[in-house]
C-alpha cells in the first residue's frame, strides 16, 4: 500500500501538467482554427523554410 | 475567469449589436490596418498556401494568415493598401474573395465565454478522472483507513473543482430562484451541493459511501452539453456577423474640390455624396444633381427599374443603375428607413419568442418532479428509520441518479451535429430552435424577385429578331451598364451576333441609349422615349429609323428553384408565391415554376398580414424572402430563411441563411430537421427510461456510488452516440 503514496501524487502531477498545458494552448489560440491546422501540417512550406 | 452571467440572450439582430461597436472601434483606432477578407471557396491545404502566397507577394502586405475554419484571411498591411486591390489579386489567382468590415467582426474575434467554458470542462475532466481512479480503489474493496484516505484525497480534488466548474449552473440557478422560477439548473445545483455536503459529512464520520465522483461527473457531462450548445450558437452568431460585415458601407463624399471615400457611418445630414452607377445608396436623401434609374427591388419587389431625377427621394438599400447622381444626405447610419425597419423587426422578433423548445418543455416537467421525488424519499426514510443521515443520503442519491446529464446533452448534441452538417451543405442556422420549428412546417411562402429568381433578367424571343436588328441592338446594349442591356448583350453574344458599327453612341440616364446607324437614328430604352407601345411585362424597346421592336425579358430562375418547388409540392406542402411585382410578371412566373397559389403587388404590410393569418389559422409557415418588403413577413412566419444575397435586415430577421447560390439546401434542411427532432425525442426517451429504471433503485436505498456513476455515464454516452446517428 505504500506505493499509493507515490502513485497518487504522480498521477495528480501528471494530470495537472496536462491541465496547465491545455490552459496554455487555449490562451495561445491553438484551438482557433482546428480545420486549417489539420491541413497546414501537410504543407511543405514549413519544412523548407524553417523559422529563424 | 469571471462570473458566467448568462441572462442576456444574443440579440435577434446581430447587426444591431455590432453596429455601435463597429462605430466605436472605427472612432478609436483608425490606424488599425488589419484587413479581413472572406474566402468562401477555400477548402484545402493548397488553398491556404495559395492565398497566403498571393497576398504576401502584394507590396505593402506584411503578413497574411488564413483561418480555414472561419474561411477567412487576416491581412496585416500598410494603411494605404486598398482591400479592393487585395480582393482583385485573389480573384485573379482564382480565389473568390470579399472584403469584410473588420469593425463588425471585432466583436467575434475572441470568444471569451467559449474559452471559459472549455477551461471549466478541462478542469472538470481532470478532476473527474482522478477522483474516479480513487473511487475505483474504494469500490474494489478498500477498507478502513485506506478508504478514508481515498475519500479525503477525493474531497481535496473534487471540492475546489466542483466550486470552480459548476459556476455557470449556480449562477443560473440563483438567478432563476431569485425570479421565483425553477429551471434545469436548480436540481443540478441542489444535487451537487447535497452530494458534496453529505459526502464530506460521511467522510468525516468514516462512512462507507461518498459521492464525490458522481458530483464531479455531473459537472463534466453537463459542461460538455453547455459547451456544445455554446458552440452552435457562437458559430451561428459569428457567421451572421460575417454576413453583416460583407456590406462594407462606404460613400463618396464631396469635399470642396473633389470626392473622398468615407465610412457611411461618418456621414452627417446635409453632406453631399456621389453615387456611381452600380453602387448601392448608403443613406436616405434627395437627388440634387443627375438623373438615373434605381433598382428598388429589395424595397418593393418590383423588377422594373424606377427613374429618379433631381428632387426625388432615394433610400438606403436601393441600387443606382445607369447614371451618376449627387445625393444630399437626410439620414445616415442608424437613422435611415432601412435601419429603422431592421430595429422594428428586432423588437417584433423578441416579442414573438413564445416558442417553447423541446428542451424547455422537458425541463418544465422534470425540475419539479425530481424535487418532489427526492423530498418524498427523504421524508419516507426519515419516518422509517428516524435517522436524518440516512434520509439525506437517500435524497442525495435520488438527485444524483436522476441527474439531468442525459437531458442536458440530448438537445445540444443533436443540434450541433445537425447544424454542422447543414453548414457544410450551404445552410446556416442562426437560432437554436429553428430546426425544431422547421420540422413542423406545412406551408411554404416564397418571395419572387431575388429569392426564386436571381434578380437578373433574361432576354426572351431573341431568335425572332433578324440579323441587322440584332446587331444594332447588340451595339447599343454593349454601351450600357443597365441590367436589361447587359442581359440583352449577353443573350445576343451567345447567339454569335456581331455588333453593328454605330456612331455617336450616348447613354441618356433614365431613358436609354441612342446612336446613329447608317445615317438613321437608333435608340434602345424605355417605351415612351423610344416611341413604342409599352408591353405589360418587363421589356426594353428598340427603334431603328421608323421601326420599333419590343424586347421582353423574364427573370432567370435561381439554382434549384424549380426542383425545390417540385419536391415541396410532391411532399404535400402548400406552396404560395407572394410577390410585390406587377400581376402579369407574377402570373407568368408562377405558371413557369408550377405554383398554383400566387399573390401579386403585395405591399410589405400585406405580406406580413397574409403570413400572420396563415399562422393564426394553424398553419406552420416557412417564409423564404430576401427584400425589405419581406422582412416583416419573415419575422411573422413560424420559421424563415433568406439567401446570402438578401438585404441585411432580411438576413437579420430570418432564422436561417443560405450561404450559396442554390436553394436546394432548404430541402436538406427540412429532412435534417425532421430527423433531428426524431433524435431529440429518442434522446428524451432514453433519458426517461433510464430515470424510470434508476429512481426506484435510489429510493429503495440500493444505489451505491458505483451504480450511480455507471448509470449516469451510460445514459450520457447513449444520448451522445444517438446524436451522431443523425443522417
Amino acid at each position: 500500500m505504500d506505493v499509493l503514496g507515490i502513485l497518487i501524487p504522480v498521477s495528480l502531477i501528471l494530470g495537472g501538467a496536462g491541465l496547465v498545458a491545455f490552459w496554455w494552448m487555449l490562451r495561445k489560440g491553438q484551438f482557433d482554427d482546428p480545420e486549417g491546422d489539420a491541413h497546414r501540417i501537410l504543407r511543405d512550406d514549413y519544412d523548407d523554410t524553417p523559422k529563424q | 475567469m469571471t462570473a458566467y452571467a448568462d441572462p442576456a440572450r444574443p440579440s435577434a439582430c446581430p447587426a444591431c449589436d455590432a453596429a455601435p461597436l463597429a462605430q466605436q472601434i472605427a472612432g478609436i483606432a483608425p490606424s488599425d490596418a488589419r484587413v479581413m477578407l472572406a474566402l468562401p471557396g477555400i477548402h484545402c491545404a493548397g488553398c491556404i498556401s495559395g492565398v497566403e502566397r498571393v497576398l504576401r507577394a502584394v507590396p505593402g502586405v506584411r503578413d497574411a494568415h488564413v483561418n480555414l475554419t472561419l474561411r477567412r484571411v487576416a491581412v496585416d498591411a500598410d494603411l494605404d493598401t486598398a482591400p479592393e486591390l487585395l480582393c482583385k489579386h485573389l480573384t485573379d489567382a482564382g480565389y473568390e474573395a470579399h472584403e469584410l468590415d473588420a469593425g463588425v467582426l471585432a466583436a467575434t474575434q475572441v470568444d471569451a465565454r467559449g474559452r471559459a467554458l472549455l477551461m471549466r470542462l478541462a478542469v472538470a475532466v481532470f478532476a473527474m478522472m482522478n477522483v474516479m481512479l480513487l473511487s475505483v480503489a474504494v469500490w474494489s474493496g478498500a477498507e478502513g483507513v485506506t478508504r478514508d484516505m481515498m475519500h479525503w484525497i477525493s474531497a481535496a480534488i473534487a471540492i475546489p473543482a466542483v466550486i470552480f466548474t459548476g459556476q455557470p449552473f449556480y449562477v443560473s440557478a440563483f438567478a432563476a430562484l431569485k425570479g421565483g422560477r425553477l429551471n434545469m439548473d436548480v436540481p443540478i445545483t441542489l444535487a451537487i451541493v447535497l452530494a458534496v455536503g453529505t459526502s464530506l459529512y460521511e467522510t468525516m464520520l468514516s462512512g462507507e459511501h461518498a459521492y464525490f465522483d458522481a458530483a464531479i461527473a455531473l459537472c463534466t457531462f453537463l459542461l460538455a452539453g453547455r459547451y456544445l450548445d455554446h458552440r452552435t450558437r457562437a458559430n451561428a452568431r459569428s457567421a451572421a456577423q460575417e454576413l453583416a460585415a460583407l456590406d462594407v458601407p462606404r460613400a463618396l463624399r464631396i469635399d470642396g474640390s473633389g470626392t473622398r471615400t468615407v465610412a457611411a457611418a461618418d456621414l452627417r445630414p446635409g453632406d453631399l455624396i456621389r453615387v456611381l452607377p452600380g453602387g448601392r445608396i448608403p443613406v436616405d436623401g434627395v437627388v440634387t444633381e443627375g438623373r438615373t434609374e434605381l433598382d428598388r427591388s429589395v424595397m418593393t419587389g418590383e423588377t422594373l427599374p424606377a427613374v429618379a431625377a433631381e428632387g426625388d427621394a432615394v433610400h438606403a438599400g436601393e441600387a443606382n443603375l445607369t447614371g451618376p447622381i449627387t445625393v444630399q444626405v437626410q439620414a445616415a447610419g442608424r437613422d435611415t428607413e432601412l435601419a429603422r425597419i431592421a430595429d422594428l423587426i428586432a423588437v417584433a422578433e423578441a416579442g414573438r419568442n413564445n416558442y417553447t423548445s423541446l428542451a424547455d418543455a422537458a425541463a418544465k416537467l422534470y425540475a419539479p418532479g425530481v424535487h418532489i421525488v427526492a423530498l418524498l424519499a427523504a421524508m419516507g426514510w426519515f419516518a422509517y428509520t428516524w435517522d436524518l443521515r440516512v434520509a439525506l443520503n437517500i435524497a442525495a442519491a435520488v438527485l444524483i441518479i436522476t441527474c439531468p446529464c442525459a437531458l442536458g446533452l440530448a438537445v445540444p448534441a443533436v443540434t450541433t451535429a445537425a447544424s454542422a452538417r447543414l453548414f457544410r451543405r450551404g445552410m446556416l442556422i442562426k437560432d437554436g430552435t429553428a430546426l425544431e420549428r422547421l420540422a413542423d412546417v406545412d406551408t411554404v411562402v416564397f418571395d419572387k424577385t431575388g429569392t426564386l429568381t436571381d434578380g437578373a433578367p433574361q432576354a426572351l424571343n431573341l431568335d425572332a429578331l433578324d440579323e441587322t436588328t440584332s446587331s444594332v441592338a447588340l451595339a447599343l446594349a454593349d454601351a450600357s451598364e443597365h441590367p436589361l442591356s447587359k442581359a440583352l448583350a449577353h443573350g445576343l453574344t451567345d447567339r454569335g451576333v456581331t455588333p453593328a458599327r454605330l456612331r455617336n453612341v450616348a447613354e441618356r440616364p433614365g431613358y436609354g441609349i441612342e446612336g446613329e446607324w447608317q445615317g438613321q437614328p437608333v435608340k434602345l430604352g424605355r417605351a415612351s422615349w423610344v416611341g413604342a407601345e409599352a408591353l405589360a411585362t418587363t421589356a426594353s424597346y428598340l427603334r431603328i429609323g421608323a421601326e420599333t421592336y419590343a424586347l421582353p425579358f423574364a427573370d432567370t430562375l435561381r439554382d434549384g428553384a424549380e426542383d425545390l418547388v417540385r419536391a415541396l409540392l410532391s411532399d404535400g406542402k402548400r406552396v404560395i408565391l407572394l410577390s410585390g411585382d406587377v400581376a402579369p410578371a407574377v402570373s407568368d412566373f408562377a405558371a413557369r415554376i408550377g405554383i398554383q397559389d400566387f399573390v401579386a403587388e403585395a405591399r410589405p404590410a400585406q405580406k406580413a398580414e397574409a403570413v400572420t393569418k396563415m399562422g393564426q389559422a394553424g398553419h406552420k409557415v416557412l417564409m423564404v424572402g430576401d427584400g425589405m418588403n419581406d422582412t416583416a413577413a419573415l419575422a411573422a412566419a413560424h420559421v424563415s430563411i433568406s439567401p446570402a444575397t438578401a438585404l441585411e435586415a432580411a438576413r437579420a430577421a430570418s432564422d436561417m441563411v443560405l450561404t450559396g447560390r442554390s436553394l436546394l439546401p432548404i430541402l436538406d434542411a427540412m429532412t435534417t430537421s425532421r430527423s433531428a427532432r426524431r433524435r431529440i425525442k429518442e434522446n428524451f426517451g432514453v433519458a426517461s427510461v433510464y430515470n424510470i429504471l434508476a429512481v426506484p433503485l435510489a429510493v429503495a436505498g440500493l444505489c451505491s456510488p458505483l451504480i450511480a456513476a455507471l448509470a449516469m455515464s451510460a445514459s450520457s454516452l447513449t444520448v451522445s452516440l444517438n446524436a451522431l446517428r443523425l443522417k
